[in-house]
């Protein structure tokens, strides 16, 4: 049996798989609407789209992950349910995971096999599978032994071996969600070349992407989805990186923030030089002036968060020299950056941020219990006092003094965290995807706290993955890309569909480079 | 039902936390009753002080883990180091007691009070700054510690020098207005843990690293320190039991402290501290402690179950308290 063998192709050319009007809703929150796209045979097929667009829901309900509460999925023309990824994977489509999915402790082929195995008469077979394996492996080019632990592989082999095992079997679709996000630069080559070899035998491929060059250099079509619903399907053909850009980003700006200040730009406040991060920052140089709400924009995993957990001391981090306030700094800790008033606010509200099972108040003054605590009895009247402050300045909502932080709202969750950190009174404040997963209302209040934090003076970073939030905030942009400053923004040029070409593009270091030494 | 509906959420709220700290109590409360049913002299003044006398010793270590699981940690060394906390204080005793007489308990006190917490030190270390799940770190300094004691007695006893032993009884066996000693000292060891667990920055910390460890260290808390400190309370809690328990038992062995893990972790499960940490219940700890000897002692006074099964009894009623966190939490 050769397991790496594609199904013939529908006779009429026609798609394999077909969405009509495929929505999904949460209980109540449409993620995803009136979504219409067909997949054919031997077509590289792009989704892309912002985080929160849709993307993954779509995967989902395409690979049997979720079932649709609106339209339908056909296969070869005829409806069809998937009731679990298995039976969806049993009909041929197979779903490429972003993150690596293997048990590092088995063998390449012990991996592939996983739940599948080949046993006669109920006892491995595992010479047959180590043969099919390796069939399978070289069916994409990859040399891996089948007898390899995966632990000792490298990320990319992680990858090709994921691959392989979901091509085993019939697969007539295959979804790849964003394969390349765990590559290097030279690592993403060679796996677009499987792909568009599996193109060659007429299977049909959905290709999910943050990395437009990628997508412009692969894809035949794209489908372009923003906020849960379709802006369209182009074909590739002429579609530049820009246009893909705006089409993902293109809508009108609301009055969500602050009408900004003409900053008055003091002194430096936060001056950080040569930063490395091993495995997330490379080379990375910034300054903060006084009085400024600067941007940090890129996709996840660009090396924003890393950079500051590396300054805050969470993790190993070398720096050419760190200044705050033009004094030199060394962090060991968040609680030393703290008492010199750097304050970082985590993206990882639930898991980083807050005591959940906790209650307000202690959750409010942890970060600060040597402040608000002179000695070492609490005061919890002093306390008490404090939380109502906090709930009062942030207009933090709660049914009760006795609420556990868990049950508040996103939204005052960050409100809360936000008021947590301020606690220690810092004069540089860094913070972390400022408005994930919170409601419009909350989101102009954190913008508008944000921005009377830097009439008070003090200044400001903020890290986000919304390019909007970062225009309508900050008064400058540095967009990270792969561990790197990939460029600099400011004034008109602050643009959704610039940030996301900086994002993206590695070309677009190089032309901004070019234009500079032109202009 | 639509009463309870109509009620404010602050007052539903307060109510459920209520219960569920209660728990340990109520569960206290029935177990008086049922031993007072099935046999009156249950009830009599001298055998609940008996009873709460020999379950001292476990409640004040008990006390200890609260700190410990509360932080999110474990300790499975307690009973081990206990027997090895004893030796080495009845060895140092008979050692100095020809040349300083009486005076040898005082130091004796002082060297297993040293002891503990350089014991607790070394369990702290190895957990947090040798990265090793307490579970197997413990593992390791149980053997350790039951090790050297085996060795210390060579298997055998290392009994108390006659000359000490009277002058050293009334730790045990004296009262204070006719309440046992060991009573006031658990009594004593719970006051002062509660005030530490509830009224200080440490306590605060402390339930922090247990509840999230990540939240914890973003919010500036060293989780080294605080996570050494719980080991070291628990060291001194142990030192501090065993200094009580010496006039009772005369002597150290081998065998001594065997098992006490179990039930010291039994009684702070059933004190309603969550066993993943995050919240630590001191009097819960003691009213647990409480209860596992109210239940061996009930065995003994009853003809229902034979005493050999008392450690089956503890073992289910662990498994029960376990089933019963799961399910108030959903």
């Amino acid at each position: 049996m050769n397991a790496a063998q594609a199904h013939v192709p529908a006779p009429d050319g026609g798609p394999v798989l077909r969405a009509e009007r495929l929505g999904k809703a949460f209980g109540g929150v449409t993620v995803l609407s009136e979504v219409t796209l067909d997949i054919r045979p031997g077509e590289i097929h792009a989704i892309i789209g912002e985080n929160g667009a849709g993307k993954s829901t779509l995967m989902r309900l395409l690979s049997g992950y979720l079932q649709p509460s609106d339209g339908e999925l056909l296969m070869d023309g005829a409806p069809i349910r998937f009731h679990t990824p298995s039976h969806a994977q049993s009909v041929g489509i197979a779903l490429v995971h972003q993150e690596i999915l293997l048990a590092e402790a088995l063998t390449v082929a012990e991996n592939i096999f996983i739940g599948r195995e080949i046993a006669r008469f109920g006892r491995l077979d595992e010479r047959a599978m180590r043969e099919a394996a390796a069939a399978q492996l070289a069916a994409i080019g990859c040399s891996v032994s089948p007898r390899a632990r995966v632990g000792d592989l490298s990320i990319a082999n992680r990858q090709l071996v994921q691959i392989a095992k979901a091509l085993l079997g019939t697969h007539r679709v295959v979804i790849f969600d964003e394969p390349t996000a765990v590559l290097t630069h030279e690592e993403v080559d060679p796996l677009l070349d499987i792909i568009r070899a599996l193109k060659q035998r007429g299977v049909a491929i959905l290709y999910i992407s943050h990395r437009l060059d990628e997508v412009e250099r692969l894809a035949d079509r794209v489908t372009v989805l923003r906020d849960g619903r379709m802006v369209g399907t182009y074909e590739a053909e002429g579609l530049t990186p820009q246009r893909m850009a705006s089409l993902m980003v293109g809508r009108e700006f609301a009055s969500l923030y602050p009408p900004k200040l003409e900053p008055e730009l003091g002194e430096p406040a936060l001056e950080i030089a040569h930063a490395h991060v091993p495995g997330f920052v490379n080379d990375v140089s910034l300054t903060l002036r006084k009085g400024e709400i600067l941007g940090l924009a890129g996709m996840i995993g660009a090396g924003r968060t890393e950079l500051f957990e590396g300054l805050l001391g969470l993790r190993p981090a070398s720096f050419g020299e760190v200044r705050l306030h033009g004094r030199p700094v060394h962090f060991r800790s968040p609680a030393e950056a703290a008492r010199a008033g750097l304050g970082y606010l985590t993206e990882d509200r639930k898991g980083k941020g807050l005591l959940l099972g906790e209650r307000l108040a202690p959750n409010l003054t942890l970060a600060a219990l040597d402040r608000v605590h002179p000695f070492a009895r609490l005061d919890l009247a002093g306390e008490a006092q404090q939380l109502d402050r906090a709930v009062r300045s942030y207009d933090i909502r709660l049914r009760s003094r006795d609420a556990r932080a868990g049950q508040l709202s996103g939204g005052n969750q960050q409100k809360l965290l936000l008021a947590k950190v301020m606690l220690n009174d810092p004069t540089v404040l860094v913070i972390d995807e400022p408005t994930r997963g919170i409601d419009i209302a909350n989101k102009s209040q954190i913008y508008a706290f944000i921005q009377s934090l830097v009439r008070e003076g003090r200044s400001c970073i903020v890290i986000s993955s919304e390019m909007q939030e970062l225009i309508g905030l900050c008064d400058r942009i540095l967009v990270m890309r792969s561990g790197r400053i990939n460029g600099e923004l400011s004034g008109d040029a602050m643009s959704e569909s610039n940030v996301a070409l900086y994002a993206t593009s590695s070309v677009a270091r190089e032309r901004a480079l070019e234009e500079n030494a032109h202009g | 039902m639509a009463d309870v509906a109509a009620a404010p959420p602050r007052a539903q709220h307060n109510w459920s936390i209520g219960w569920g700290d209660a728990g340990p109590f109520l569960a206290l409360a029935a177990l008086v009753a049922i031993g007072y049913l099935i046999n009156p002299d249950f009830l009599s003044a001298n055998n609940i002080a008996n009873v709460v006398t020999r379950s001292a010793f476990i409640a004040i270590i008990a006390i200890g883990a609260t700190f410990v699981i509360s932080s999110g940690g474990l300790d499975l060394s307690v009973g081990s180091m206990a027997a090895f906390i004893t030796g080495v204080m009845i060895l140092f005793m008979n050692t100095v007691a020809p040349s300083v007489g009486t005076a040898a308990i005082p130091l004796g006190m002082a060297v297993a009070l040293v002891t503990g917490i350089a014991c607790g030190l070394l369990n702290g270390t190895i957990v947090t700054v040798g990265r090793i799940e307490p579970f197997i770190a413990t593992l390791g300094t149980m053997g350790i510690f039951r090790a050297l004691i085996t060795y210390m007695t060579d298997g055998g006893t290392v009994a108390i020098d006659r000359s000490l032993r009277d002058a050293y009884r009334p730790v045990y066996f004296g009262d204070v207005l006719g309440v046992p000693i060991p009573i006031l000292v658990s009594l004593a060891v719970a006051l002062v843990a509660a005030y530490v667990l509830y009224r200080t920055r440490y306590g605060r910390r402390c339930v922090a690293v247990g509840a999230n460890e990540d939240v914890a260290r973003y919010s500036g808390i060293s989780v080294t320190r605080i996570r050494i400190t719980a080991y070291v309370i628990q060291g001194a809690c142990v030192a501090i039991a065993a200094i009580c328990y010496v006039p009772r038992l005369g002597a150290a062995t081998p065998t001594t402290g065997l098992l006490w893990e179990l039930q010291v972790i039994t009684a702070v499960v059933i004190g309603g501290t969550a066993l993943r940490g995050g919240r630590g219940r001191v009097w819960g700890t003691v009213a647990g402690a409480v209860i596992l000897e109210f239940i061996a002692n009930l065995m003994v006074l009853s003809d229902f179950v034979s005493e050999y099964l008392v450690a089956a009894v503890q073992g289910v009623i662990i498994i029960i308290a376990m089933l019963i966190q799961r399910m108030s939490k959903r």
